[in-house]
């Protein structure tokens, strides 16, 4: 292939959520991406009830679509770090887990909170996000739409947490190290 | 007494934890829930770690660290009966936890397993039996409420320093502390 590599991994982190990895895994998708310029679209789908991708034969776990878009699956891995860190795009549930880990290598994530959440946080999490310009939230109804609209190269850049201010404050209510020495 | 809720909790105190003075916050006990084996192991990976940077390691004079087990207050489906037993059983696990490593400092950010050993930790303190200041932090998924375990232990006063993570999440609760994100 003479294009560059450019991946769209898409994750449901440890949990179960079968509706988003079907909202991807479907041909329309497929062709916005392969349209967009992507090359591959690697599926982490978990334990969900079809485990397969309905782009490939039955039983494929890799392939490559007439439009040249190569499409594989898996259901987990121990490195989907490194899946993320390779990828040009992360479609990824709304758990604080896998956004962040996207967010923290540089990687543009579309997050999609899952609706059937009993104490739906994640929705929050990421209109928070989205709201602070560094990552895209989706919907199960609107992804599609996103995936082919979304100005990836517009988002801010995020810039990761620094633990510094919590330990400080605990030397401090501990008294130990140079706080203690402020007191 | 650093306590690893799994998954993603434990991911944000290992992460908060790294930045601690390995040389003054020891020995340390890591405690996890009985279920939860995954969290050992990264304890385990994770002062392997520590043990390889100068001046980070552990003091060759002692066991820096121990880890421990307490079981889970409630399974999913569990019972109220079977699960008012088995809640007693955990408490009884973190108290003898508590009042034999007699921690300085709990370091807690969740979920429910992490309960009992702040009870634990309060009737030591009131004993004269250990300092146990309890520190709280709130995960970085909590943007505008506080999760289950967050509320109580906000509301009930139980820790020294109750951590958030958001602006938004701040302002409802003036007690809590906003030092910055993990991630």
């Amino acid at each position: 292939m003479a294009d560059q590599e450019r991946r769209v991994f898409l994750t449901v982190g440890t949990t179960r959520f079968d509706a988003l990895v079907e909202a991807v895994d479907r041909a329309a998708v497929a062709a916005v991406l392969r349209r967009r310029g992507y090359t591959h679209l690697t599926m982490q789908i978990g334990a969900a009830a079809f485990q397969g991708s309905r782009l490939l034969p039955a039983g494929a776990m890799r392939g490559a679509l007439p439009d040249g878009l190569v499409v594989e699956w898996f259901d987990y891995s121990p490195s989907l770090a490194a899946h993320v860190a390779g990828a040009a795009l992360v479609v990824s549930h709304a758990g604080a887990g896998s956004v962040f880990e996207a967010l923290v290598a540089g990687v543009p994530v579309v997050a999609v909170p899952n609706p059937q959440l009993m104490d739906d946080h994640q929705a929050e999490l990421a209109r928070k996000l989205e709201g602070a310009g560094v990552l895209v939230a989706a919907t199960l109804g609107t992804l599609e739409h996103v995936l082919a609209t979304a100005d990836f190269q517009g988002l801010e850049s995020y810039v990761p947490g620094d633990p510094g201010g919590m330990v400080a404050a605990v030397d401090w209510l501990m008294g130990v190290g140079s706080a203690a020495g402020k007191k | 007494m650093v306590v690893l809720g799994s998954g993603g909790h434990t991911a944000e105190m290992l992460r908060l934890f790294k930045n601690f003075d390995a040389s003054v916050y020891r020995p340390r006990v890591y405690v996890a829930a009985a279920t939860d084996a995954l969290s050992g192991v990264k304890a385990t990976a994770f002062e392997k770690a520590w043990a390889g940077i100068p001046g980070k390691g552990s003091d060759p004079s002692g066991p820096a660290y121990q880890q421990a087990v307490i079981p889970r207050s409630r399974e999913v489906g569990q019972s109220w009966t079977s699960s008012a037993l088995s809640t007693a059983h955990a408490m009884l696990c973190a108290l003898a936890l508590v009042f034999r490593a007699r921690p300085d400092l709990v370091l807690v950010n969740g979920p429910g397993t992490c309960i009992p050993v702040c009870l634990s930790a309060l009737l030591a303190r009131m004993l004269g039996v250990a300092t146990a200041k309890i520190v709280y932090v709130e995960s970085i998924a909590r943007v505008y409420r506080l999760s289950l375990s967050g509320k109580i232990l906000y509301h009930a006063r139980l820790a020294s320093i109750f951590f958030v993570q958001w602006p938004e999440l701040q302002a409802k609760y003036p007690r809590s502390v906003l030092a910055g994100r993990l991630m």
